[in-house]
């Protein structure tokens, strides 16, 4: 019955059960979606940068050098020669380096010229098939066999720039030679291939259109560089020494992530202190509708007084009301941020997809929050049970 | 049954009501008369729980009331009060269940059918008429089973005809539980029904 009784003066104000309710639901959905968005955003960019130290290319803008070499989410800013930047690997401080050449897509994700240090290093096992070894052959990652249903022998072709729109290389099919496992880095939304096919594809392009890119020696250049070296020192000199004795740029992908991460971060902030406002407004029209409602419900309260409930089960009749209404838009406000992911992953880049956990660490805090201000608000209503004089009340017209 | 023995109460720590002692046994029904502002609903509410910092003894079967916790005496009270209060969001049917423990559920079937409420049980109380409610306040109050039934005014809203009836019906359902009934009331309509009835001066 004392269930009954709370589900009775929630239904019975529905209408300010309802704005609570709806408010509770925004502010967890907004807050909740920013969390897993800044998260997620954060831990994918961190977890490429683990393996790489530098990033060396044509000058530009380091951001964009960094985000096209390392994440493929931008056009590159240009080619470097590879001669030279091969001069730079022989520098003893460096563990290692590969070399990238990249600028096409396939239906958007980017077609990336490299060797087979790049697949080991962004940890890709074959699921199966081979890795590829001659001019045309292309190894792809577990996102791209999912949504474009490719399998191995499958041929296809590429299309120049970023956008899945452009110009269509015509006349050199790339063809499948073997797929990648799921890895949870970059390799899972990429088609890789041989430096040389990249540079085939765009001799044959500088053929197609004769009027572009005339005086160019594509046949010598490369698009990126990624750079690990063997101690922290390299990092203090090198890329001073690039930027200024060479025509390449260097790029420090931690430096430039953060400087990313800086600028959203404002943006998330901002946005989450708008759902907090929400939130509190929530708090404030469920403090409201039960204090608006307690004269009325005091008839109502005292009676029950009067017919044997005791005082702390009617104070707990009110503080439930307000808690499941926060529980309630908890609930519902998660779930409608789950909503919000699967539709921003539907909708977005086929680059980045979010994933979508049932619920997060953030989100118990979140719960915690919300349940606190279901508590405040209905405190102070639910404590004049303390104060309610019965028989007054109910001699009371 | 009930019995009352030097009791007074203060209110706003100035004004004092002196009760006379009096006494009802089992299916006995006691009429309480006086005029207003003599202190009769109060009288009502310190039998039935309601009022706690009286001086003096009420007793039910012989026990003190005195020391015992409201809760207690609720359950040996039914209350009928002069304006029927209900739970707005509750239906008639759990406006009666309300007061009691699911053991006594049982029991609705039968008092709705008695009271002549049996088809309002699905509606909500802002549906029914004065009689109606005053009826599904008589239901709510007797469905305990309470050792004393006490009513405040339980005719005032209502025309002669209907006067009668919840009278006799209040009388009727004592009698069937051995309940002690004590009405409180100015109503000469009930004053000359009963006999037996103290004056509150």
């Amino acid at each position: 019955m004392i269930i009954k009784l709370i589900f009775a003066n929630l239904r019975y104000k529905w209408l300010s059960t309802l704005l609570s309710w709806i408010l509770l639901l925004f502010g967890v959905a907004i807050i909740s979606l920013l969390w897993t968005l800044q998260q997620q955003l954060e831990h994918k960019f961190d977890n490429e940068l683990k393996n790489i130290d530098l990033v060396v290319g044509a000058k530009g803008s380091p951001l964009q050098l960094v985000l096209s070499a390392v994440y493929h989410v931008d056009a590159p800013t240009g080619n470097i020669n590879e001669i030279e930047a091969a001069r730079l690997t022989h520098n003893p401080m460096i563990e290692w380096s590969i070399p990238l050449a990249y600028g096409d897509n396939y239906k958007g994700y980017s077609i990336v010229g490299t060797t087979l240090k790049y697949i080991i290093n962004e940890n890709g096992r074959l699921a199966n098939g081979r890795i590829f070894q001659e001019p045309m052959e292309a190894v792809i990652g577990s996102n791209v066999k999912a949504s474009e249903g490719l399998e191995i022998g499958s041929t296809f072709l590429g299309t120049h720039g970023q956008d899945e729109h452009g110009h269509q290389h015509k006349g050199l099919p790339y063809k499948v030679v073997g797929i990648l496992k799921p890895a949870g880095t970059m390799a899972d939304n990429l088609i890789l291939t041989d430096i040389a096919t990249v540079r085939l594809i765009h001799e044959h392009h500088d053929i197609d259109d004769k009027d572009e890119d005339e005086g160019k020696q594509v046949e010598t250049e490369i698009t990126a560089l990624l750079i690990k070296f063997r101690s922290p020192m390299g990092m203090m000199t090198f890329p001073r020494t690039i930027n200024q004795t060479t025509n390449m740029q260097a790029a420090v992908p931690t430096l430039e992530i953060n400087r990313l991460m800086g600028l959203i971060g404002i943006g998330i902030d901002t946005l989450q202190y708008v759902a907090l406002a929400i939130m509190m407004m929530a708090g404030l029209s469920v403090f409201i509708s039960l204090l608006n409602r307690l004269k009325e419900r005091k008839y109502e309260l005292a009676l029950l007084r009067s017919l044997g409930y005791s005082r702390l089960q009617l104070f707990l009749i009110v503080i439930s009301e307000a808690m499941l209404l926060s529980f309630a838009g908890f609930l519902s406000g998660v779930a409608v941020s789950r909503l919000g992911l699967i539709l921003l992953n539907y909708q977005s880049n086929t680059n980045f997809k979010f994933y979508i956990s049932v619920i997060s660490k953030g989100e118990i805090i979140l719960l915690g929050i919300t349940l606190l201000i279901g508590l405040v608000a209905s405190l102070i209503p639910a404590l004049t049970i303390y104060w309610l004089n019965i028989s007054k009340i109910l001699s009371d017209e | 049954m009930l019995a009352v023995r030097n009791l007074t109460y203060t209110y706003d720590n100035a004004v004092t009501l002196r009760y006379p002692d009096f006494s009802c046994a089992r299916e006995e029904t006691l009429l309480i008369t006086g005029r207003s502002g003599c202190g009769k609903t109060t009288l009502l509410h310190i039998l039935g729980g309601l009022i706690n910092n009286y001086k003096g003894e009420v007793c039910i079967d012989d026990l003190l009331i005195s020391g015992q916790s409201t809760q207690l005496q609720n359950r040996k009270m039914g209350i009928i009060f002069q304006h029927s209060h209900f739970i707005k969001g509750l239906t008639v049917r759990d406006n009666i269940l309300v007061a009691v423990k699911r053991d006594k559920y049982k029991f609705l079937p039968v008092f709705s059918e008695d009271l002549g409420i049996a088809h309002l049980l699905n509606k909500f109380p802002s549906q029914l008429s004065q009689g109606e409610k005053q009826r599904v306040g008589i239901a709510r109050a007797l469905i305990g089973h309470p050792m004393v039934l006490l009513a405040d005014e339980p005719t005032s809203s209502l025309d002669d005809e209907n006067t009668d009836a919840v009278l006799s019906l209040l009388r009727e359902q004592a009698t069937i539980y051995h309940s002690a009934l004590i009405i409180v009331s100015h109503d000469d309509r009930i004053k000359k029904a009963l006999n037996s009835h103290i004056e509150l001066t």
